[in-house]
């Protein structure tokens, strides 16, 4: 059970992990995702599946080491096993003929998008992708998104690929563009969501993100996932991930994502594994 | 007339009930060991040949799940005590979890002869000493099995209803297989009630004893969402659903969403099943708290104000809207959590948490509360006496006022009609649901009991199951 049929790095500090999981890979839809622990002691993991295969029964995650768990994670070999890999959690994503869709991707969330974007193609919407990074080594995929969309912008913050910035020059390109988005998809971390919802605003355009909060059984049960959506509590497991951006108490959900980056630090330090960017998002701190 | 003899009897018995031997209150505020040590042998004989081998015995009546009490008893007064634990299983399949988390004094101790002067005999602390004698054996009896029967259950969730209907239905023959959504088989067993009130050995032991009955056990196997009801209904001929009241419930006041503040699910989860305490030799983090408030007043809420103190808090407290007299916890363990050091603070009432500006909880606003008329469950309500509100410095609460339904099931299975509450609609009597050949029990069906509770609606389930799967052979 849950062996590991693959482990690379892709680029610096992103990993794809792929999980012989033929239970999980026959049911996965786009927007899912998986709970994760790598070793019996292991904390419970929450990550996005980014590519599932039914026939060859395995799925595909891509992940950013940031602490002790993903650590683990990024230091598995083919033929390993990981001792929890259940799923598939939460809701999918509703996917119709929306016409224009923008998807925004960052972090590991340039993975994620990829069952989401292969479905959207498949119901006969036009896509633009938004691809955003630090900089240009950090992008990646490039090559499996170039069949699906009929765009492909980058933003990198140091100009060494596409637009010089970072996200909040999406209005701009949406002014831009010839045809404005009927609806907006963002993966990735927390900082590139809020910031996504909060530049998009005022645009009228819809705006999905895909949340990634803190989660222990993924099924409803421990509640530490809450985040108020329009004013009421929801459970991103069992109520979400995903929810409309320009609805989210940002400021609450960024709270209490951090709510243990002390903790996750002093395990990091106390493990054997290399300390590095103490638990922090490496690209939007 | 039986009565009347009994009475005569009892001026000559022995009404001296036997305590059984516990950490003290200093020692075991600073561990996760086990509160209660159990009876000696000793004790155990003593307490056994209290007991007055009634003709028509009353204890048995409060039992959910009918154990013939006088029979075990009997069997420990001669010093058979593997003929008492084959006995107590006849009828329940976890005693050594049942003898320590069962409410005893409002079931079959309760109705015992003895009640009457104050010296019920404790049944549950000799039905916990007989599982622990066999368990110190080493060498557990594995009951004779019927005729394999072909027919295939599957079972939803690996707590006190889905085990004991694994229990029963392997016994009878049939081919079992339990799905778990978390790592660990045993549901609330592992991950709510703690290790010091139950030691995760013990639910290891009685989950492994199934294991090597020939249940089968898949973890990590969400039922609705890995694979649905009707996906299992296609592989096998009657499935039990039995996954429990596990979505808690919040008040829906101010600041609920600070961080520091937990619902008793993921306080305990985190401390128990993921081994927070044992934290940072494991991985999963956990927040040193200095003042921490937990809302509610049963068994759940002692259970949380207790751990809270063993991971080092320097003041938990209680916060209760009613008053001492009404706490739904058992007398035992609220006893145990006051002895321990547990501050009570009843008839409070919290309105609101107050955070700090990186969004941790701070502060908690309270109004106090006095008691009104009766309600319909016979409880005084509680009432706000306005213009009372006062603030206490928490950096932590903990909210323990109960779970709803897991809707993850009934969401998924159409045809499985389900109450206003959420819970399943199931007949009291076989557990049977609106769809064919799915059962349920526990929870999920009561909505938040005890485990006791559990194991009988389990008990009668599997009975009903095991009708219908012999019926269609006829």
């Amino acid at each position: 059970m849950n062996k590991v049929i693959e482990r690379s790095m892709i680029v610096p500090n992103m990993h794809l992990l792929e999980i012989e999981s033929p239970q999980i890979a026959s049911k996965v839809k786009p927007g899912q995702f998986v709970i994760v622990r790598g070793t019996d002691e292991g904390e419970r993991v929450p990550l996005s599946i980014a590519d599932y295969d039914a026939e060859k029964g395995t799925i595909s995650i891509v992940f950013m080491e940031v602490g002790a768990s993903t650590s683990v994670l990024a230091r598995l070999k083919a033929g390993d096993e990981v001792a929890t890999c259940v799923g598939p959690l939460g809701n999918a994503t509703s996917i119709e003929n929306f016409g224009n869709v923008m998807l925004v991707g960052g972090c590991y969330g340039i993975g994620s998008l990829y069952p989401l974007a292969k479905e959207l193609k498949a119901k006969g919407n036009k896509i633009t992708m938004v691809l955003e990074a630090r900089s240009s080594y950090l992008i990646y995929w490039l090559k499996r998104y170039i069949p699906l969309s009929e765009k492909i912008i980058t933003i990198t913050r140091d100009g060494s690929m596409g637009q010089k910035g970072h996200v909040s020059r999406l209005p701009d390109v949406i002014h831009n563009m010839p045809e404005r988005p009927d609806r907006i998809f963002v993966n990735g971390c927390t900082y590139l969501m809020a910031h996504t919802s909060e530049v998009t605003k005022d645009l009228g355009i819809p705006v999905v993100v895909n949340l990634n909060p803190i989660m222990i059984d993924g099924t409803g049960m421990c509640g530490v996932c809450r985040v108020t959506v329009g004013g009421q509590m929801k459970f991103a497991c069992v109520d979400g991930p995903e929810f409309m951006g320009h609805d989210i108490d940002w400021k609450e959900f960024l709270a209490r994502r951090k709510a243990y980056m002390t903790e996750e630090t002093i395990f990091f330090r106390r493990s054997d594994a290399p300390a590095h960017n103490e638990g922090k998002c490496a690209w939007h701190e | 007339m039986n009565e009347e003899k009994t009475q005569e009897k009892t001026s000559k018995i022995d009404l001296n009930r036997r305590d059984m031997p516990r950490q003290s209150p200093e020692m075991r505020r600073n561990n996760f060991d086990e509160v209660a040590l159990g009876y000696t042998e000793e004790l155990a004989l003593a307490e056994a040949s209290r007991c007055l081998q009634c003709k028509k015995p009353r204890c048995v009546t409060g039992c959910p799940v009918e154990i013939d009490i006088p029979g075990f008893i009997s069997c420990i007064t001669r010093g058979d005590f593997r003929a008492g634990i084959k006995k107590l299983k006849e009828k329940n399949c976890l005693p050594a979890v049942s003898g320590r988390v069962c409410p005893q004094e409002s079931q079959c101790e309760s109705k015992c002869i003895l009640g009457n002067k104050k010296a019920e005999i404790a049944i549950g602390r000799l039905e916990r000493f007989l599982a622990d004698w066999e368990a110190g054996q080493g060498k557990v009896d594995l009951p004779q099995k019927a005729k394999p029967t072909g027919k295939k259950v599957a079972i939803v969730g690996s707590g006190p209803a889905g085990l004991t209907v694994a229990g029963d239905l392997i016994l009878l023959g049939h081919e079992v297989t339990i799905f778990e959504a978390l790592h660990k088989a045993g549901g609330v067993l592992v991950y709510g009630i703690p290790e010091f009130r139950l030691p995760k050995a013990i639910v290891q032991r009685e989950v492994d004893y199934l294991k090597a009955l020939g249940v089968e056990v898949f973890t990590d196997f969400v039922v609705g969402k890995t694979r649905s009801i009707d996906e299992l209904l296609e592989e096998f001929d009657a499935v039990f659903v039995g996954t429990g009241a596990g979505l808690p419930w919040f008040m829906n006041i101010p600041g609920e969403n600070l961080n520091g503040v937990y619902s008793a699910n993921e306080y305990l989860t985190r401390m128990n099943l993921m081994k927070g305490y044992k934290y940072p030799r494991s991985a999963t983090p956990v927040k040193k708290h200095i003042k921490v408030a937990v809302v509610g007043g049963g068994n759940v809420a002692m259970d949380s104000a207790r751990t809270a103190l063993r991971m080092g808090a320097s003041e938990s407290h209680i916060v209760y809207r009613r008053s001492h007299t009404e706490l739904p916890a058992r007398a035992e363990e609220a006893e145990n959590a006051e002895e321990e050091g547990v501050i009570f603070d009843v008839l409070t009432l919290p309105v609101a948490y107050i955070g700090d500006e990186n969004g941790w909880v701070r502060e908690i606003e309270c109004i106090k509360m006095q008691l009104g008329e009766p309600d319909a469950s016979g409880r005084r309500v509680p009432v706000e006496m306005p213009g009372s509100n006062f603030r206490m410095q928490m950096d932590a609460v903990v909210c323990a006022i109960g779970n709803s339904p897991n809707p993850l099931v009934p969401a998924t299975t159409p045809g499985l009609d389900t109450t206003k509450r959420g819970t399943l609609v199931a007949d009291p009597e076989t557990g049977k649901t609106t769809r064919d050949r799915v059962w349920a029990g526990g929870d999920i069906v009561t909505g938040a009991a005890t485990v006791i509770l559990a194991m009988g609606a389990g008990r009668k389930a599997a009975r009903a199951i095991h009708e219908h799967l012999t019926m269609e052979n006829r």
